[in-house]
Formats: C-alpha cells, structure tokens, sequence
C-alpha cells in the first residue's frame, strides 16, 4: 500500500496545500470544518482538479499536472461513502449495491450482491428503496455498495454526523470491522477525535488547508506537537509559556511554574495539560500542585467540570484560568465552594508544544 | 334542429402533431437542459436566453421566423427544394411550430429538475465507473422524473394549443393542416358556434385528461419509492 499526494489548489481565499505520504492502511484525517479535509478527498476522487502536483495511490497516477495526468473519476477505482451515503433513491437496495458490477456476467453479479447483503445484514430489505430504511441501514448499503466495486482506496467524509448518537457507536463498530476486511487503503475525514482516535491508528491532522501533523495516534494524543494540534485533540488547558531549565517552565497568565517530564528545546511555546488529567490532592507539599479555587462549574450526565482559578479567589464567573474535569464521587469531595484546593499536575501529562 | 356538418379530422391532424412534436422536444429537451445543467462557462446566460426566447415572444414572432427560414426564399426551404421538398403548409411545418413554441417549457422546466438532484449521487455513480450516457439514463433521469413528467405533460398540452405559428407556417388546410384551435377560431368566425363549442369541450377533454394521468401516475411512482418504511 502506497499514497501520496502532494497537491495545490486556490479556491474563494482558501488555499490547500497538501503534503501527504503514507504506507498505513487506514488514516484518520482530523480537522475542524472548513480546514479542506473534505476538498482533499473531492482532489483525490476527481471531483475537483488540483491547480498543480500529484496523486498516486498504490502505484497508480491519479494526477500529475507535470505529465498531464488527470484520470476521470471512472478511471480512478476510488470508493467515496458520503456524508449523506447518497444512496441512489429510484433503485431498490439490490440495485443500488449492483450499480458498479455492470461488467460482471449476470450470474456473478448476482451471487456477489448476495454475497454482500447478507455480509452486511441487508437481506431482508433488498427490495426496499433508500428512503425506507433506517440510517444505519442506509449507511451498510453504500460501504457495500463502494465495495463491490473493489476499490483501492476508499475515501470516508464524515460517514457517522448524520447518524444519532447510540446508532452512531455501534455503527463505529461494524466499520472499524469492516475496514479490518477492505483490502484497499482507507482515508477517514471527521472533526470528531473519538471517531478518528477509534477508527484509525495514523492520523493527519488539519489546519487552514495545511496538514499540520501525520503520525501515530497516541503520540498525537498525548504529546501534541503544535498549539492546533493540541486544541483538535480537545485540549481545553493551554496557555503561553517561557523554557527556564530542560525540565521547568514558567507559566505568566496562570502565575505558576511546572515541572515537565519531557525535555524543553524551545525558548517560547505553549503548555498544555488535559482536564481529565488534573487532580485535585490533599495539600500542597508535593511539587506541581497548586493553589487553586472554584469559579464556576458545569454539571454533565457523569462527570463534572469545576473551572479553576489558581492562586487567588475569583471575582466572576468567568474569571479562571484552567478547567478540570473529575467523576460525580470525586466531586462530592469537595464539601464547600470556597474552600481552598489544591491542584496536582502529574509532570509525565504536561505537554510543551510550538 | 338543424343538423351540423362536423369533420372529425382536426382531431386526428391535432394528435399526430401533437405526439410527433412532444415525443421530438421530449428528446431535444432533455438532452439540451442535461447538457446546460452541467454547462459552466460564461456563455450560459446568454445561451439561456436564446433557448428560452420562444416562450416569451408572441407565436407570431415564432412563426414568422419559420417561415424565413423554411419558406421558399429561406436557406432551409432552399436547400429542401432541390429535392423537390417543400414544407410550408403541410403538416411538418405544424410540427416544427409546435416544437419551437413548445420547446423552452420542456427545456426550463426539465432543467429546473435537474438541478435539484443532490450532486453526491451523480458523483456517486460516476466514482462507481459509470459513463455519462449511464449517469443520464439510470440516475439523473429517473431521479428528476417527477420534474421531467411535469414538464412533458405542459410540452403536451402547450403543442395541442399551439395556434399563432401554425396558422403562420402550416396555414388551415381542412384535412391537411387545420388543427383543433384553428378549427375553433374559423368555426367561431363563421358563426358556427356549435362546432366551435363541440371543439373547445374536446380540447378541453383531452388537455385534463392527460395532465391528470400524469398526476396519477407520478404520485404512484412516488409511493412507490418513499410510501411504507419510516
């Protein structure tokens, strides 16, 4: 397996300028709407020419704007599960999965469409039409439907916002299974961490039409490598700071310095902590904890959000510098509103980014 | 009671332009508002326009424009004669009126269709391998049918009342070109009132008739496609 894409194209004051070279069979492409994540896929099927580069999937030119290659989408062999699944809605369930087997003798056709409703768990509704069926019916027939055309690569753009939110993770399921199966190259577009995080295991992630980091989730996750990064990822603590010693920074807007596990090379950047790293100790004797207060909380269906000043008592609601997020238990704790607490920062959770 | 001398062969002069021109616009229409829906370029405001035109101007217009082009003098009705051809005041030179006239309802409205397809699903089946000509017959039209039905059933009805052009082009021959509406207007003019009243009920007859099946059947289809499930 082999992807590269290098391309350039201007539209309306945006610019995509995407580097991208991978061997992974499935990469996750992380993004908030509007940083080109769905234009690239639209570059990649055909939909939309690049103004300059080059595309090559598994050896094959898709684009090469120095040699003058732009396959046509029919040429390209690409499987595109789009948000809306557009299903075709004047074919029955069985037609629509056949639609792209008109080569195939009659007879194998037939057997590789059955092959695939039962695969998919379609069998019973295969002389429905689209709008009959339920969402996450509707979203087994196009995957089936992109598959039996045997794609090498299979383009998904955002396939589970239209679905709700219990139909969503099971569905999440059956893809990340059915993706295991899919001999081909999976690219999966969403703005959702959870969806990337679970989906894939190499993610890209997007920022103003640039891919602004490619590499394994964990490490994506844990230890961001840039401020975007960190804020895609749900970072909700991240503030300016200044490099002291290797392992010490100084935090100016929270008044605090912190210790960090991991070494500082660069002079200015930023420090981010996640909210569900943060622990609320009993005293303040160890290092990395601080004196923090409540300024306001919110109250979830399972856990809580205490926003914290440190250092001295809020005057307002929105006067606070961190947010950290603990269970309902955890949070009964904390007998009274004003007390003093103290807040501990595990140095191997902070991160130091650019 | 006197009796009335009543020639049935508007009628048939009537159906057999009607259904030539609607089955020819049927076909150009489509193809002209499938090739405009996926037109771009700077032109298609003005390529619009002109393919629009006819349905603005009064048929007269239209008629007079044929029979430039047709006539004897006209480069078309020039070319015919060598063959020994001539068009002017026969039957074609009705259908030719007919699908002038008629032509931008089935272009507009069809084209109107068109371009309410969710543009996924044409993509969807052009990344599935999917030739244009596939794209066209199996997706676009049977997912714009209703559109496209509505827009045969005013091609229809627009070419059976067709009357300034035709009697222009084609004139009132009786048994040869004289149509249903020209029947009207020279039964009218003659004083024969019941005639003219037998004609207007059977126009109307036939008009109702077909924009009611077309009704029927299209809300069918409908059914068919979204009715039960949900």
């Amino acid at each position: 397996m082999e992807f590269y894409v290098d391309i350039q194209k201007k539209f309306q004051g945006f610019k995509l300028d995407v580097q991208l070279k991978s061997q992974y069979d499935i990469i996750g492409i992380l993004g908030a709407s509007g940083s080109g994540k769905s234009m690239l896929l639209r570059c990649i099927s055909g939909l939309v020419k690049p103004d300059k580069g080059k595309i090559i999937i598994n050896g094959k030119t898709f684009f090469d704007s120095d040699k003058k290659i732009n396959l046509s989408m029919r040429d390209r062999k690409v499987g595109f599960l789009f948000q809306n699944y557009a299903l075709f809605p004047n074919m029955t369930i069985e037609e629509n999965i056949a639609f792209g087997l008109d080569k195939l003798p009659k007879q194998d056709r037939k057997h590789k469409v059955a092959g695939l409703l039962e695969k998919y768990h379609l069998e019973n509704i295969e002389k429905r039409f689209p709008a009959q069926i339920s969402g996450g019916q509707q979203q087994r027939v196009a995957l089936a439907r992109a598959v039996a055309y045997e794609p090498d690569i299979l383009l998904l753009d955002e396939p589970f916002s239209a679905l709700d939110v219990h139909l969503r993770n099971h569905m999440m399921r059956e893809m990340s299974e059915s993706l295991k199966e899919f001999q081909g190259m999976t690219l999966f577009v969403t703005h959702n961490r959870e969806e990337a995080y679970r989906l894939c295991d190499h993610i890209a992630v997007f920022n103003a039409g640039k891919v602004e980091v490619f590499g394994e989730k964990n490490e994506l996750f844990q230890r961001p490598a840039s401020l975007e990064t960190a804020k895609i990822t749900g970072c909700k603590n991240i503030a300016k700071a200044i490099r002291l010693t290797e392992n010490t920074i100084d935090v100016p807007s929270w008044g605090i310095q912190i210790k960090t596990s991991m070494k500082i090379k660069h002079e200015n950047g930023y420090v981010g902590i996640r909210a569900n790293h943060l622990k609320i100790v009993a005293d303040d004797t160890k290092e990395n904890c601080y004196k923090a207060f409540i300024a306001d909380e919110s109250d979830g269906p399972f856990r809580i959000s205490l926003y914290l000043k440190i250092g001295s008592k809020p005057e307002k609601l929105d006067d606070f510098h961190i947010q950290c997020e603990m269970s309902k238990e955890q949070r009964e704790t904390i007998k009274n509103r004003t007390e003093t607490l103290y807040l501990y920062m595990n140095p191997e959770h902070v991160f130091f980014c650019l | 009671m006197n009796t009335i001398n009543f020639d049935l062969s508007p009628a048939w002069i009537s159906i057999k332009v009607t259904l030539t021109a609607t089955t020819i616009i049927f076909f150009i229409g489509l193809a002209t508002a499938w090739r405009m829906t996926n037109y771009k370029g700077k032109w298609k405001g003005l390529i619009d326009g002109i393919l629009t035109l006819p349905l603005v101007l009064p048929p007269t217009v239209a008629g007079f424009a044929i029979l430039l082009l047709i006539g004897k003098n006209g480069p078309i009705g020039n070319f015919l004669e060598i063959f020994g051809v001539n068009i002017i005041f026969s039957w074609y030179a009705a259908v030719i009126a007919a699908i002038v006239v008629a032509f931008p309802l089935m272009y507009k409205t069809s084209m109107g269709a068109f371009e309410q397809i969710d543009s996924n699903i044409l993509s969807a089946a052009r990344t599935l391998g999917a030739s244009e000509w596939k794209v066209f017959w199996r997706v676009a039209v049977p997912v714009a049918w209703p559109g496209i039905a509505a827009a045969t059933a005013l091609t229809f009805a627009r070419c059976l009342g067709e009357f300034g052009a035709t009697l222009m082009v084609a004139g009132s021959i009786p048994g040869k070109t004289e149509t249903i509406p020209i029947a009207i207007y020279f039964a009218t003019q003659g004083g024969e009132m019941q005639v003219a009243l037998i004609w207007v009920l059977i126009i109307f007859a036939i008009s109702l008739t077909v924009i009611v099946f077309m009704n029927y059947w299209n809300s069918y289809k409908t059914k068919q496609r979204f009715g039960a499930g949900e």
